[in-house]
């Protein structure tokens, strides 16, 4: 069975190639089932793999299809590494990816690129599949820059709008930087190891490289530079927020369930580089902590209810981040898997209602829609408590409890990054329950025109419920203590040691954490659904809010700093040297040519008299100079 | 003989094309046609059975000599290895997309403008060819003339300057070759006794190191000028912009890729001491083009001067590829040199096909083209992602080993070129931005591609996706001959301890001298 590992990815690309040749001529239906169908038969594939790894227990399946190339001993594979960790990024990708195909037949009916966009979905699901399976970081490279391809394609997919095609632009280009850093850590990997195979260099590592290397913190800090641009993490955050001109579908997809966690998964597969630099762990986790306050009280602020949602989903890879970076690897990745089904979910909810209300965004438009779209307001509202973390009953408690507590507890964490995730807790149900009061609850603004069909609600009812279920397979040791998804990924990431001295209070903590959700949906309810009281609207209304408010709205000013510092500068450089500075010195060159010889030619007039002239000049000249002693 | 016959079907069929030209305008094409795809046709069955002949004969598959001017030492002498089989597919797989993408384009003195394309594909089939170093300078002029032809005639409204500009600068620093030709042949002569123009014999010369520089920098100024390296390479945009279609590809695709092949047959082989003294500054050199031309390909309205500008910075990692003196570079750089001539070819044929719509090469009257010719804009977008080198594509392979190699010789360098691909995805997303996407008002609707255009995009397509998977076939072709490039500075290891062994000699003999005249002093 194993065997049939090469047909994951291969399957949506073929379907990609079928679409981009043939597509335009196929009928509509037909362009749908090939592209939905594809990555459905790529997830019984991975069904069927999974099933058979599962019973097995191998540490592991490799798949060579072919050798890509090989240079002077240099010889990476277009090969296939399935582990416990792939396996699980693969059932997210074709799984989560099916539903979005499936719901994507009816949210895109009307469009007339509609091959198009099947095309270029099925090319970011191949590619997406290459990333996570890959056996060497050269062909994790392809999958890296080909899922970025996808994510410029699709986010300008609306390409008459001219600032689509800038936010694409922007998207590739940001991410592109993180990627640069990225290579460098490749060819210093290759010339610490003598090759880019995963496997090779984590065994190699902790021989060559002592705890807290050098070379190792520098390979880290520079994986981690390709992680932060993918994953939308600070400094690299800026482009997630306008990716949203893509159309919603993709937004859940890429930009949302799959895509932007690549950062996660390279993190996580490099596991033992990160291992053995403790500073570039520190970092990650740093980053995760500052990225998740940020993002978080920005989506406080907006009013695009997709733009709250990307800030949402940077926020939250946040918490992932924050998770790699204390060592709670399995927390984090069992993060990124719930975080896919509530934030997918949530996005194709969001898309439900845009398509209700004739591609409306702006949530003040919106309200009341509790009525008019029963199922989505129910589906939503699992997801708004999945990600809002509301205790018990959601999956997005279990796993980010988890990241709370070894936040705290872990032998890397300490009170000031579990702080930080406790304040991003509490503002994560602010804006989550801010999101569901302005938009189904007050009055209805804008009139709904038809509620999505089947093809759209059967997915949202999938994943509706494994936002509920998913999280019951890694229960707290304190209660029930189920821990089948570490388990799954033991042999693959190393566990994480808690510090005793307060394991013992852990109860305190989770009840903490389930009281600031809590209080935040109450807070939420206070300010957007019962009417604000004096004091509740002095507070919104002082200056102090509003600059706040201001500040936090615009992404803490990060586009306009970036704009001034890089954007700017290169644009005008550019743009006086068009013509090219380098060439006026030959341009100059020609003229002093042309000027000597038209001075000269002067002198060939054809009047005898200047000729006698000059030779009478000359001659005296010559004569003194002979003359001088 | 075979590779006699190479060039003499290309120079002969040439003359019958200008003949043809006074009959009718149909034939010359024709006969330039098939005379191009018989070279094809030879050289790859050249390819296919290179296995077989490489075990015969060492690295050089194939010979041809026959004396010329004896008494000076010169000689009609053709040698093919993998890297020239390699460049003889690539110039005569353009050659015939530049013939087929003329057959609309061109409509005055057709016989004239057939007979100026197959003497240009002839000299530079005869500069990849040749290794009398005297025949290699014959060639290079042979290249350059009909080229200044082509520009001058059948080129665009500034043709004239830019027609000159290509021919002075070419032709200034194709003389300082001359000069070091002839002092190479001279300095081998009164060290040997021999005199010879044999590219096998001059090979070894060894020299004063301040003898070497000074030859070598001869040969840089033509390869240098030609490859090109920025601030040599002001006549490119001009001569590039304003070629026909064909001169474009075969300019951008063929006659760049001449300077990196001197490059690497002659600077690297015959001054290995003089080479790696430059080496720093050439990469500089390099860095500095890949930045300098991908921020200026950023800013520029025409569409063929901004492909220009991304040759400069293309042609960047070549000599950064080229001194970084290992295997993995260099396999790099020739990678560079095939999937860059495809994929910039590529791009020049794209201007021409939105030329022959629309009469401008402004990409400010552009816009919003993808409603209209759907398929022209999925190939466009294969050949701009070539060249922001995503992986897949053959430009990545090439640029990706360029860069793991000189990593190996210089990490900070290495880091700029690398941050030319941030530069580079600028650049390369505006082309996609500015002519396929945006607002579709007030532009005419064009037809897409004919199957006459798709004949000749199709399988560039092809080529640079299959570069991009299994680049194999091509990197083992290139291995000897990178092998042999690098001897000088592989064996070094080898040759270093011979030549301590005799310092050690020398200085015991001086240590027993020194002795001989000192009073002995116990220690």
């Amino acid at each position: 069975m194993e065997n049939l590992l090469w047909l994951i990815p291969a399957l949506p690309f073929a379907g990609a190639l079928l679409l981009i040749l043939f597509g335009r001529r196929m009928p509509r239906n037909l362009v749908a089932i090939l592209g939905a169908g594809s990555v459905g038969i790529s997830a019984l594939i991975t069904l069927l793999i999974g099933f058979q790894f599962l019973s097995a227990r191998p540490d592991f399946y490799v798949q060579q299809v072919w050798t890509w190339f090989d240079v002077a001993g240099f010889t990476p594979g277009i090969a296939f590494h399935l582990d416990a960790l792939s396996l699980v990024f693969v059932f997210v990708v074709t799984f989560v990816g099916f539903l979005i195909h499936v719901y994507s037949a009816g949210y895109m009916a009307d469009e007339e690129d509609f091959a198009r966009f099947f095309a270029c979905m099925n090319l970011f699901v191949g590619s997406m599949l290459m990333l996570v399976l890959a056996d060497n970081l050269l062909l994790l490279y392809l999958g890296w820059e080909g899922v970025g391809l996808c994510s410029y394609l699709l986010i300008g997919f609306w390409y008459k709008n001219p600032a689509n095609g800038y936010a694409a632009r922007k998207a590739f280009i940001i991410t592109r930087v993180g990627d640069t850093a990225m290579a460098i850590g490749l060819f210093i990997l290759f010339q610490t190891f003598g090759t880019l195979n995963i496997q090779a260099i984590l065994s190699e590592a902790p021989q060559t490289w002592p705890i807290g290397s050098q070379m190792a913190v520098l390979v880290a800090f520079l994986l981690l530079g390709g992680a932060v641009g993918k994953s939308g993490q600070l400094p690299l955050q800026t482009w997630l927020p306008d990716a949203m001109a893509g159309p919603t579908p993709v937004s859940a997809l890429i930009h949302a369930a799959t895509m932007v966690t690549a950062g996660v998964y390279l993190i996580a597969r490099t596991n033992v580089i990160f291992e053995l630099a403790p500073a570039a762990m520190l970092a990650v986790a740093i980053i995760g902590a500052v990225t998740l306050l940020i993002a978080g009280c920005t989506a406080l602020t907006q009013y695009d209810l997709k733009r709250v949602l990307a800030y949402s989903t940077i926020s939250q890879i946040g918490y992932m981040f924050l998770a790699l970076g204390v060592g709670a690897w399995s927390a984090g990745i069992f993060h990124f898997m719930i975080h896919a089904f509530f934030k997918a979910l949530l996005f194709l909810c969001a898309g439900a209602i845009i398509i209700a209300l004739h591609h409306e965004q702006d949530m003040r438009q919106m309200g009341g829609l509790r009525r008019a779209l029963p199922v989505v307001f129910w589906t939503f509202l699992i997801g708004a408590a999945s990600l809002a973390a509301l205790p018990l009953v959601t999956a997005g408690f279990y796993s980010k409890d988890q990241i709370l507590w070894y936040a705290l507890a872990g032998e890397r964490g300490n009170v000031w990054l579990y702080l930080a995730a406790l304040v991003g807790a509490f503002i994560t149900a602010i804006y989550t329950f801010r999101m569901v009061f302005i938009t189904f609850y007050g009055e209805a603004k804008t009139h709904v025109s038809h509620p999505p069909g089947m093809v759209m609600v059967v997915p949202l009812i999938i994943l509706a419920i494994l936002s509920i279920v998913g999280g019951f397979i890694e229960l707290p040791h304190n209660f029930a203590h189920l821990t089948l998804f570490s388990d799954l990924l033991q042999p693959v990431l190393p566990g994480i040691a808690v510090d005793e001295t307060i394991g013992e209070s852990e109860w305190m903590f989770q009840l903490l954490a389930a009281g600031v959700a809590l209080v935040g949906v109450f807070l939420a309810y206070l300010f957007f659904y019962a009417r604000r009281t004096a004091f509740e609207e002095s507070i919104a209304r002082s200056s102090l809010a509003m600059a706040i408010r201001q500040f936090w709205f615009s992404g803490w000013g990060f586009d306009k700093l970036y704009d001034t510092l890089f954007v700017r500068p290169f644009v005008y450089l550019a743009n006086i040297n068009k013509n090219d500075i380098i060439d006026s010195v030959y341009n100059g060159l020609a003229a002093f040519a042309r000027s000597v010889n038209k001075g000269l030619s002067q002198t060939q007039s054809g009047i005898m008299r200047w000729y006698m002239m000059g030779v009478v000049v000359g001659a005296i000249l010559i004569l003194t100079i002979s003359l001088l002693p | 003989m075979i590779l006699a016959w190479i060039l003499i079907i290309l120079m002969a069929g040439g003359v019958l094309a200008w003949i043809a030209g006074r009959l009718n305008t149909t034939l010359p094409r024709w006969i330039a046609l098939v005379a191009t795809f018989a070279c094809l046709c030879m050289t790859v069955y050249l390819w296919i059975e290179l296995p077989a002949s490489t075990d015969a004969v060492g690295n050089w598959i194939m010979r041809f000599q026959t004396p010329w001017i004896p008494q000076w030492g010169i000689s009609f002498h053709l040698a093919l290895d993998g890297l020239s089989l390699l460049m003889l597919l690539l110039t005569f797989f353009l050659g015939i997309l530049a013939i087929l993408t003329s057959w609309r384009e061109i409509d005055t003195k057709v016989g004239f403008f057939h007979f100026n394309l197959l003497w240009v594909l002839a000299g530079i089939s005869g500069v990849f060819l040749t290794m009398d170093l005297f025949l290699f300078y014959f060639f290079w002029e042979v290249m350059l003339i009909p080229m200044y032809f082509l520009i001058g005639i059948w080129g665009h409204e500034n043709r004239t300057y830019a027609a000159y500009k290509f021919f002075i600068f070419t032709q200034a620093s194709g003389l300082l070759m001359l000069l070091s030709i002839l002092g190479l042949y001279f300095v081998h002569g009164y060290s040997t006794g021999v005199y010879t123009f044999n590219y096998f014999e001059l090979v070894g010369t060894s020299f004063a190191p301040e003898v070497g520089a000074l030859l070598m920098a001869g040969f840089l100024a033509a390869f240098l000028v030609k490859l090109p390296v920025v601030p040599f390479h002001s006549w490119l945009p001009d001569a590039h912009s304003q070629a026909p279609t064909a001169g474009s590809v075969i300019l951008a695709g063929l006659l760049l890729k001449t300077g990196a092949y001197g490059l690497l047959r002659f600077v690297i082989p015959m001054f290995p001491d003089a080479a790696q003294a430059f080496a720093p500054w050439a990469m500089l050199l390099g860095v500095i083009g890949i930045l300098y031309g991908a921020i200026l390909a950023f800013s520029q309205t025409d569409l063929k001067r901004l492909v220009a500008y991304t040759s400069v910075s293309h042609m960047g990692f070549v000599i950064l590829g080229v001194f970084a003196f290992n295997e993995l570079a260099l396999q790099g750089v020739i990678m560079q040199m095939i999937t860059h001539g495809l994929s910039t070819g590529a791009l020049f044929l794209l201007a021409g096909f939105l030329y022959d719509r629309l009469h401008t090469r402004d990409i400010r009257k552009m816009g919003g083209f993808w409603t209209s010719v759907p398929k022209m804009g999925v190939i466009a977008l294969v050949f701009v992602m070539a060249s922001l080198g995503l992986p897949g594509l053959g430009n990545f392979i090439a640029e990706f080993l360029t860069l793991v190699g000189s990593w190996q010789a210089n990490n900070w360098l290495t880091v700029f070129a690398t941050l030319g691909l941030v530069a580079a995805t600028a650049y390369s997303l505006r082309i996609m931005q500015k002519i396929f996407l945006g607002n579709t008002a007030n532009h005419p609707a064009l037809a897409d591609l004919s199957l006459r255009e798709l004949m000749i995009a199709v399988p560039l397509v092809v080529l640079i996706l299959w570069l991009g998977l299994y680049p194999q076939p091509v990197l083992n072709t290139a291995r000897a001959s990178v092998t042999e490039q690098l001897q000088a500075y592989t064996n070094p290891k080898v040759a270093e301890p011979a030549q301590a062994m005799l310092q050690t000699e020398a200085s015991d003999s001086l240590t027993i001298h020194t002795l001989k005249g000192r009073t002995y002093e116990p220690k």
